[in-house]
C-alpha cells in the first residue's frame, strides 16, 4: 500500500521564541498544539493520532497525552530518530491514516536547550545501556567532532573544501534576513564563516546550527477532513526512511543514510530530484547539507562541493532554493532537533505563505529530508515529499 | 589552526570506566592483559568491530574473539577545540584487520595527523575500570 495522496498536512506552527524563559517545555508542546490546531482550523478533540518523539516529557508519547488532555487518541507513535523524527513521523501518520487508525493527527516538538540542561538526547539514560556505548563513549564523542570527521573524510576523497561548505551558511544567513524570528539575522560572507572560531576540524563555529529553545507542531489529516478545511491543502505524496550505523566496522562517512530514504519517497512519489522546486535539507551542520544533496540525487556523489557554491542554495538565486526560513543554521533549532521546522517551512513554501523575498515561484512540490542522531555513527534518516493541491 | 583551545588548559579529559556486560566481559579481561580483541566469524570470515557474541553481517554464532596486532590507518579524523579540557583528536582508524574502529590519536602531534598516517594501538588507565584502548601515531 502507498501512502502517496493519502494524508494532507493541513496545520503547521512554528513557535516564534527562541529563549523560553518562564515557559516549561511541556507548555511548549502545548503552545505549539494550539497553534498548528488553530492553524489547521481544528480543535484539541478532533486529534486521534498522537506522533512525538525523545523531546517529549515523560512516559512515552502517554504523558504528554495525558497532560494535553488528548482524550479521543485511537493511535500512539513515538519513534525516535532524533532530529528527523517529525519529518519521519509524518509519514507514520499517513500510513496510520491509509491504514484508517487515525484521521486527525499532531506531531509536536519542544525543548529549552539554550534556557536550561538538557534537550536533545533520548530520556532514561538509553545512551549509556547501548551496546556501543563502552566501545565510544570514552572518546569524547560530540555532535560537533563526529559530523566533522564525515567532513574531513569527503574532503579527502573528493576535494570538497570550507569554502565551499561555507556557501550553505551564506545561503541561510541570506533567507534568515527576511524572518523576524531568527535567532541570527545577519548575512555573512565566505569570509566571515571561515574567520569564526575552529570548533571541530574542519567546521567552524558558522558551519554548525544555532541552539535555541522553542518547537512546532504539524497537524496531518485525512483526505476527508482537509476537503472541509479552509487552508491550502499540502499533499503527502512520498516518505521513506532508514537507519545507517557503523556496521561492525564496516565504516563509510561519505555518506548518509539519505541513499536510502531519499529514493524510497521519490519512487513512491513518482519524481525526481529534477522536478523539486523547493527543499528543506536538515542542517545541523554545513556538511550534513552537502552530503544529503548528494545522497538525495540533487548531484552526483562527490559533487556536493560544486553544487552548492555560488549561491545555488539560494532563493531567486541559485536552482535549488534551500531552508528558506533560515534553517537551523540562522533561524531555530528547537530543543536541538531541526526536523519539524523543516516540514514546516516546506508547507509554508507551498503554500505561498513564505516571507516574499523568499518565496519560491509556482512552489507545487517541495521535498523535506532529516537526519537524526549522528551522522558519524549511527543516524535515521527521513525523507517526505509534498505537492500543493 | 586557531585561537580557540590553543590556551592552557587542564590537561586531560577523564576517562570513565566502560560499563562491562555479560556479553563484554571478556574483551575487557583481555584489555587488562593489554590485548585488543576483535571479533572474527568462522562461518562468513568476516572481521567486526566492537565484538560481539554473534557476526553482525551473518547473524552466526560461531565467532572467535582474536587479538588485534594493534596497528592501524587513519581512515578519518578531527580536532576538537570546544572543549574545556584543551583540544583532543576523535578518529575512526582501520585496524590491519580490517575494521574501523572509532577512538581518539592520543600523545602526537595534531600537525602531524593526516587521513592513511600508520597508527598504533596505546592502552590508558580509566578511572577505576578496565584500561581502555587508544592509538598514536607511528
Amino acid at each position: 500500500m502507498s501512502i502517496k495522496g493519502k494524508a494532507y498536512v493541513m496545520g503547521a506552527f512554528e513557535h516564534p521564541t527562541r529563549e523560553a524563559i518562564g515557559i516549561s517545555t511541556p507548555q511548549l508542546h502545548m503552545q505549539c498544539t494550539r497553534g498548528a490546531l488553530e492553524d489547521a482550523g481544528l480543535t484539541k478533540d478532533d486529534i486521534d493520532g498522537y506522533f512525538c518523539a525523545g523531546d517529549a516529557p515523560g512516559f512515552g508519547a502517554m504523558s504528554m497525552a495525558d497532560y494535553l488532555g488528548l482524550r479521543k487518541l485511537r493511535h500512539m507513535d513515538s519513534t525516535e530518530t532524533g532530529g528527523s523524527s517529525y519529518i519521519l513521523h509524518v509519514g507514520h501518520a499517513a500510513e496510520a491514516i491509509a491504514a484508517g487508525k487515525c484521521s486527525v493527527a499532531l506531531v509536536t516538538l519542544a525543548g529549552k536547550p539554550r534556557t536550561s540542561q538538557g534537550g536533545g538526547g533520548p530520556r532514561g539514560g538509553g545512551f549509556a545501556a547501548a551496546p556501543e556505548a563502552a566501545f565510544e563513549m570514552p572518546y569524547g564523542g560530540t555532535t560537533h567532532n563526529q559530523y566533522a570527521m564525515c567532513a574531513t573524510r569527503h574532503m579527502h576523497e573528493f576535494g570538497t573544501t570550507s569554502e565551499q561548505l561555507a556557501w550553505i551558511k551564506v545561503a541561510a544567513s541570506h533567507h534568515a534576513q527576511w524572518n523576524p524570528h531568527a535567532f541570527l539575522k545577519e548575512v555573512v560572507t565566505v569570509e566571515e564563516v571561515l574567520a569564526s572560531p575552529m570548533i571541530a576540524t574542519p567546521l567552524h563555529r558558522m558551519d554548525c546550527c544555532v541552539v535555541t529553545d522553542g518547537g512546532g507542531a504539524l497537524i496531518v489529516t485525512s483526505p476527508e477532513v482537509a476537503k472541509r478545511l479552509k487552508r491550502p491543502k499540502v499533499k503527502v505524496i512520498g516518505a521513506g526512511e532508514a537507519p545507517k550505523g557503523t556496521y561492525g566496522g564496516k565504516v563509510d562517512l561519505t555518506y548518509s543514510g539519505a541513499a536510502w530514504s531519499g529514493p524510497k519517497a521519490f519512487a513512491e512519489a513518482g519524481v525526481t530530484p529534477k522536478d523539486i522546486k523547493y527543499a528543506s535539507i536538515y542542517d545541523s551542520f554545513t556538511i550534513t547539507v552537502l552530503m544529503q544533496i548528494e545522497d538525495l540525487g540533487f548531484c552526483a556523489k562527490g559533487q556536493g562541493g560544486k553544487f552548492v557554491s555560488d549561491g545555488n542554495l539560494i532563493s531567486g538565486v541559485g536552482k535549488l532554493p534551500f531552508n528558506t526560513d533560515g534553517g537551523g543554521l540562522c533561524n531555530n533549532h528547537p530543543t536541538n532537533r531541526g526536523g519539524i521546522t523543516k516540514v514546516i517551512e516546506a508547507v509554508r513554501q507551498l503554500r505561498g505563505e513564505a516571507h516574499p523575498k523568499v518565496q519560491v515561484a509556482n512552489c507545487d512540490l517541495a521535498i523535506a529530508h532529516g537526519t537524526g542522531g549522528s551522522l558519524g555513527t549511527r543516524h535515521g534518516a527521513a525523507t517526505l515529499i509534498m505537492e500543493r493541491e | 589552526m586557531s585561537e580557540q583551545g590553543e590556551k592552557k588548559a587542564p590537561a586531560v579529559r577523564r576517562i570513565f570506566p566502560p560499563a562491562v556486560n555479560e556479553e563484554t566481559e571478556k574483551f575487557w579481561k583481555a584489555a587488562e592483559a593489554g590485548k585488543l580483541l576483535y571479533g572474527y566469524c568462522l562461518a562468513c570470515n568476516e572481521p567486526h568491530y566492537f565484538p560481539r557474541s554473534f557476526c553482525p553481517f551473518c547473524f552466526s554464532e560461531r565467532v572467535e574473539w582474536r587479538e588485534a596486532s594493534g596497528t592501524a590507518t587513519v581512515y578519518s579524523y578531527s580536532i576538537m577545540y570546544r572543549s574545556p579540557t584543551g583540544p583532543y583528536t576523535i578518529a575512526y582508524v582501520e585496524l590491519a584487520e580490517g575494521p574501523r574502529v572509532l577512538t581518539n590519536l592520543v600523545d602526537c602531534d595534531f600537525k602531524k595527523i593526516a587521513i592513511d598516517a600508520p597508527a598504533k594501538l596505546v592502552w590508558k588507565p580509566s578511572e577505576g575500570g578496565a584500561p581502555v584502548p587508544f592509538f598514536t601515531l607511528g
